[in-house]
């Protein structure tokens, strides 16, 4: 069971409390892009063995989206944070190097 | 609708055993949204209703009333059924030139009362929330999900709790709670 802490009410939120809206930080190509751009934003997702960024709705709790950071295979925790941002935070980043000193952002 | 003509939900819908789950009746519920960062919030608030806007997560009762945090830009307040029109047009006039929104919802929702010694147990069993009286507390609102729907739910008492939530699914809500709360169904958590 995944318990997320919801950065806008404080709320340890169970998994069921939540919504997954999948891998976080895609961006979205302008006008002009190619097909194959976009073709690659709306279906092309990663889907890596260990960190990963995702994002999740507080759907039973504030409705707030937010992300989390986390490892796909153990489930560990490394921060949650706000939908406002295009990238991680230098906090959740070091969160994750201090856990996982192998591990290098892509 | 003419004043005092509304109907609530299930109304005199009682069950009980562990803990006793009833519906109150008609409750004053009106939405405010709002940026509650804003500089402007809390005096608007305040003009408009003699509320303090609560803390996170918080709910604060004044008299027949109450309001709870219920999100970053969001708060619910508890009035009189009959009064909540008037609570509306007193938050609209006092943050007219301010972004907001401010909705009478009294009729959208529900309110079931649990009481009794079972009520913790009830809760636990139909929410993922740790209802351990160190960790809830009258005071405190919580938005959750109650079985399969969304729910708010606060303590008014150390065995006594209020749950809202959406009134096309009372029925559901009420009939799973009526089922935590039946005699012989302690699991003996709490
Ligand atoms: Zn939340």
């Amino acid at each position: 069971m995944l318990i997320l802490r919801c950065p806008y009410c404080g709320v340890h939120a169970d998994e069921t409390e939540l919504t997954p809206g999948g891998e976080a930080h895609l961006t979205r190509p302008g006008p002009g892009a190619s097909d194959d751009d976009f073709e690659g934003y709306l279906f092309r997702r990663r889907n890596p063995r260990g960190v990963h960024f995702e994002r999740w709705c507080h759907t039973c709790g504030c409705g707030k989206w937010f992300h989390a950071a986390r490892c796909t295979v153990t489930h560990q925790v490394f921060g949650t944070y706000s939908a406002q941002t295009t990238e991680p935070p230098g906090a959740i980043i070091a969160a994750i190097r201090a856990r996982r000193p192998d591990w290098t952002p892509t | 609708m003419p004043e005092g003509m509304g109907v609530s939900a299930l109304p005199g819908a009682r069950a009980g055993g562990l803990a006793v789950v009833r519906e109150p009746g008609l409750q004053g519920m009106v939405s405010l949204k709002l940026d509650l960062t804003a500089g402007w919030a809390a005096p608007g608030v305040m003009a408009a209703t003699g509320h303090a806007v609560p803390g996170q997560r918080q709910i604060t009762r004044i008299g027949q009333g109450a309001v709870a945090w219920m999100a970053p830009d969001e708060l619910l307040f508890f009035c009189p059924h009959a009064q909540a029109d008037v609570l509306v047009a007193a938050l609209s006039d006092a943050l007219k030139d301010r972004h907001h929104l401010a909705v009478n919802m009294s009729d959208a929702r529900v309110l079931f009362a649990i009481e009794g010694p079972g009520t913790r147990e009830v809760l636990a069993k139909r929410m993922p929330v740790d209802v351990h009286p160190d960790s809830f507390a009258p005071g405190q609102m919580r938005r959750t999900r109650l079985a399969q729907v969304p729910a708010a739910v606060w303590m008014t008492g150390p065995q006594a709790a209020r749950v809202v939530c959406a009134r096309s699914v009372a029925r559901y809500a009420f009939d799973t709670l009526a089922l935590a709360a039946q005699q012989g169904g302690a699991v003996g958590v709490y």
